[in-house]
């Protein structure tokens, strides 16, 4: 084990530098001469859009592609990293963007691969150290829990872990933050801050330029695979953190200088009279193994309304995104919807009311990867006219609204004909959003619809859920980001354990009250 | 009639349905390590007849059935390699590629025996039984169960011993990995390839070893097509044991009962066309699908070859 505070010269030369790295790819130039310095001490803020080249250059440094041009040093020593083998043993331990779990495997399994094949596992050693590793962190991981039972914050957890059982003195968080509470995203900047401390360095990467000026001791940021510019620690700490950011904006967008996330929020009339859209009572679902069931979950929303569901992540939020949608049995309790009693009819006969579910699963449950964009916009309608007739697939017809629909959403793609798979997680979203609010919505239910989207992409999923709202549809947004309900919602519920523990009208205090709920305490 | 349940009638019964199930419960073994690693093994008929063939050459001409063992488990090894380089290595369709190595096998096979052996049909003798003191005496069990080969009970002890390569070794946890999800070994520092190759070789020994039973000690000498879709039924067991390697030897003792009983009803004169007769472990095959066959889960990347820093 390496003591990572006895490092000699810690702080002063770079761990790994990159020197003129350009990566390749059929068609695009993803990484374009690209300088970096990584230092013990520091946490090296990587800021860009979808696609502006971070994930290759992570690809780069964990050993999963090798550059085409330019060259990697490692200790100073110019190193070709080969392998993620070889990585590990560099000292580079990476959390990827995409679950990098074994679904079938237990969370103690996960964490035990990549031993010597001739060892028996060592299950006590490693519990040992996760105890006191989660100790630090402030997290409970569920050894025992198969993977694919647990929610995708918790597996994130399970990968932040495991690069910190692993000893790396670089470690490389590639949108790490992203499905993390407000609170546990404070105790990650945190950690990262006493990870630092002891000489490790880090590589973060996230869209949040408020976690980029929290977290971080220097800053680099990418656009369209270059370099633009980057912030040295010296200039980083004569900054304030409204200058910080506004410096990144403009570096990011060259344009105006105020934290683009923070919309000023319109002043949409809600209709107190008017009578609830949607109206649930006592909705109930039973646990299962390892995910909460509901408890008598209760609340109307308005015409023109936005509800936000606020809490940690894997608290039921799924459960009862599914369970409105008849994804899920209730054993309880009543939906309606303009009054109508709806709990009993079929997923189908709900949306065909005006009933729809935004997945955060997009490309699991919420489109099929492999058929075309123009195919995945009508995949809820397979078989009805005009877009099939009598059992045959109607392709101008349903070439022509597809058409109109990528040009309405702003859906980027090189074609109708593109797999929905190979389009960025932003313009999956987008082809989601037009076929759940295309054609006679009336309730919408959104589930954490900005998870892993770049700025842009979340400014517009954002304008979409606003203008959903102003149509006078009632909209339910499940999110674990307090920031995007804070700034979205007329009414903000915490869900905890399966129940509402309170509901916070969304003016002034908010927040604090929110975020007392979410930790338990009475608002 | 009377005959058919007489002691002796049915410990020769489950004498033979033992016989029947150990080529299928090496195959099924076999395949299983494959499914796990995520490798769909077709070309297994193909293994087993290569290792029939070269089992009872390497006896015939050895003398020794340890020697054909070891020369069958080596021949379905060498099948295993091209599907390993072809399929692990290379990536190409596994199911393609594993039907051609099956048809290629079974013409290569056949040929081989038209040249060799088809005038004289040699035989080998009959395979010495290892018999376990005491409960070889049980009635009726004692003669089916314990006066086999002694392969017959390293291929019984093989099963636990697989199954807690699964259950508690390093290994274990890699093969499964790269069958559910070889991106995530890949990051953990293991070669996918390398893993996948490992299982795929020693499908190839086991479904080899198989064949070489079936020939040696089965029937004692090697006729084409010797393996009669004992390959493929082990495919059918692999995919209904869910990765358990207990639940192989059980199918594999049904289907090998069902085997048995073809012979013995024919043998017993029951007035039933033989056609019938011979339908029969196809058809528990069908109703064990029917029955258990939905429940099958299979590893999520079965079947797709893995290549580093693809979506």
């Amino acid at each position: 084990m390496v003591s990572l505070s006895s490092l000699p010269g810690a702080g002063k030369r770079d761990i790994v530098a990159l020197e003129g790295v350009t990566k390749r790819f059929p068609g695009i130039v993803a990484n374009d001469s690209i300088d970096l310095s990584i230092r013990p001490g520091e946490v090296h803020v990587l800021l860009g859009e979808n696609g502006a080249g971070k994930s290759t250059l992570i690809g780069m440094l964990s050993g999963l592609l090798q550059p085409d041009e330019g060259r990697i040093l490692v200790d100073g020593k110019p190193t070709q990293i080969t392998s993620p083998r070889h990585a590990l043993a560099l000292g580079i331990g990476t959390v990827f963007q995409h679950m990098m779990l074994v679904p079938a495997l237990t969370v103690a399994e996960n964490l035990l691969l990549g031993g010597p094949w001739w060892q028996r596992p060592r299950t006590e050693e490693l519990e040992a150290r996760v105890a006191e590793i989660t100790r630090s962190l402030g997290i409970t991981v569920k050894l025992h829990a198969k993977v694919s039972e647990l929610s995708l914050g918790e597996q994130q957890q399970v990968e932040i872990l495991r690069a910190m059982v692993r000893n790396s003195r670089l470690l490389i968080l590639d949108e790490s933050t992203s499905m993390l509470t407000p609170k546990g995203i404070d105790e990650l900047g945190a950690l990262m801050r006493r990870l630092v401390e002891q000489g490790l360095a880090i590589v973060f990467i996230t869209h949040k330029l408020k976690e980029a000026a929290a977290f971080g001791d220097r800053i680099s940021v990418l656009k369209l695979g270059r370099k633009v510019g980057e912030i040295p620690p010296g200039r980083f700490r004569a900054l304030g953190e409204q200058e910080i950011v506004s410096e990144i904006v403009e570096l990011m967008f060259g344009k105006q200088k105020d934290d683009p996330e923070a919309v000023e929020c319109p002043i949409r009339t809600v209709c107190v009279e008017a009578a609830p859209l949607l109206q649930v009572a006592d909705l109930t679902v039973a646990p299962t193994d390892n995910a909460p069931g509901l408890s008598s979950i209760s609340f109307d929303i308005r015409p023109g309304e936005i509800l936000g569901i606020a809490g940690i992540d894997g608290n039921g939020q799924k459960q009862l995104a599914e369970a409105l949608a008849g994804q899920r049995v209730a054993t309880r309790g009543s939906v309606r919807l303009e009054g109508t009693a709806i709990e009993m009819l079929s997923v189908g006969e709900r949306r065909q009311r005006g009933l729809r579910y935004l997945t955060d699963d997009r490309l699991g449950e919420g489109t099929v990867g492999t058929f075309p964009v123009s195919i995945n916009f009508f995949l809820k309608q397979v078989g009805a006219a005009p877009f099939w007739r009598n059992g045959f697939e109607q392709r101008a017809e349903i070439d022509k609204r597809a058409a109109q629909l990528v040009r309405e959403y702003d859906v980027r793609t090189p074609s109708l004909k593109t797999p929905v798979a190979r389009l960025s997680g932003g313009n999956i979203q987008k082809v989601l959003l037009a076929r759940e609010l295309a054609e006679g919505a009336k309730v919408v239910i959104f589930n954490k619809p900005t998870y892993g989207l770049d700025l842009a992409n979340t400014l517009a999923s954002r304008q979409r859920i606003r203008d959903t709202a102003a149509r006078g549809h009632a909209v339910l947004l499940i999110s674990t980001d307090l920031e995007e309900l804070l700034s979205m919602c007329d009414r903000i519920a915490v869900i905890a354990n399966g129940a509402l523990v309170g509901t916070v009208e969304n003016v002034d205090d908010a927040r604090t009250k929110v975020g007392r709920l979410m930790i338990g305490l009475a608002a | 009639m009377t005959g058919l349940f007489s002691e002796v009638f049915l410990s020769a019964l489950m004498f033979g349905a033992v016989t029947a199930a150990i080529p299928l419960l090496l195959a099924g073994l076999g395949e299983q390590m494959s499914e796990k690693a995520g490798v769909l093994n077709i070309g297994i008929e193909g293994m087993m007849l290569a290792g029939a063939y070269l089992g009872f050459v390497g006896a015939f001409y050895s003398g020794s059935l340890w020697l054909g063992f070891f020369t069958g488990a080596a021949g379905g090894v060498a099948v295993a390699l091209i599907m390993a380089l072809l399929c692990v290595r290379i990536g190409l369709n596994q199911i393609v590629i594993g039907i051609a190595l099956t048809l290629g096998l079974e013409g290569l096979t056949a040929l081989l025996h038209h040249f060799q052996f088809s005038r004289s049909y040699p035989r080998l003798p009959a395979a010495d039984a290892t018999v376990i003191p005491l409960l070889s005496d049980i009635p009726v069990i004692g003669p089916a169960f314990f006066k086999h080969h002694l392969i017959v009970y390293l291929a019984v002890g093989l099963v636990f011993g697989v199954g807690y390569l699964y259950r508690h070794t390093q290994l274990g946890l890699n093969l499964q990995a790269a069958g559910d999800k070889p991106a995530a070994l890949d990051v953990a520092g293991i070669d996918v390839i390398k893993t996948r190759t490992i299982a795929v070789l020693t499908t190839g020994a086991l479904a080899g070893l198989g064949g070489a039973y079936l020939a040696n000690v089965g029937a004692g000498l090697f006729i084409p097509f010797i393996s009669n879709g004992a390959g493929f039924l082990g495919i059918v067991l692999a995919m209904l044991a869910r990765g358990r390697p207990v639940w192989v030897l059980f199918g594999a003792l049904l289907f090998g009962v069902c085997l048995s009983l073809t012979t013995a009803m024919q043998v017993a004169g029951i007035n039933i066309p033989t056609d019938v007769i011979q339908m029969l472990p196809f058809l528990a095959v069908m109703i064990m699908l029917v029955l258990f066959g939905r429940r099958a889960s299979l590893p999520a990347a079965l079947g797709i070859p893995y290549e580093r820093g693809t979506r």
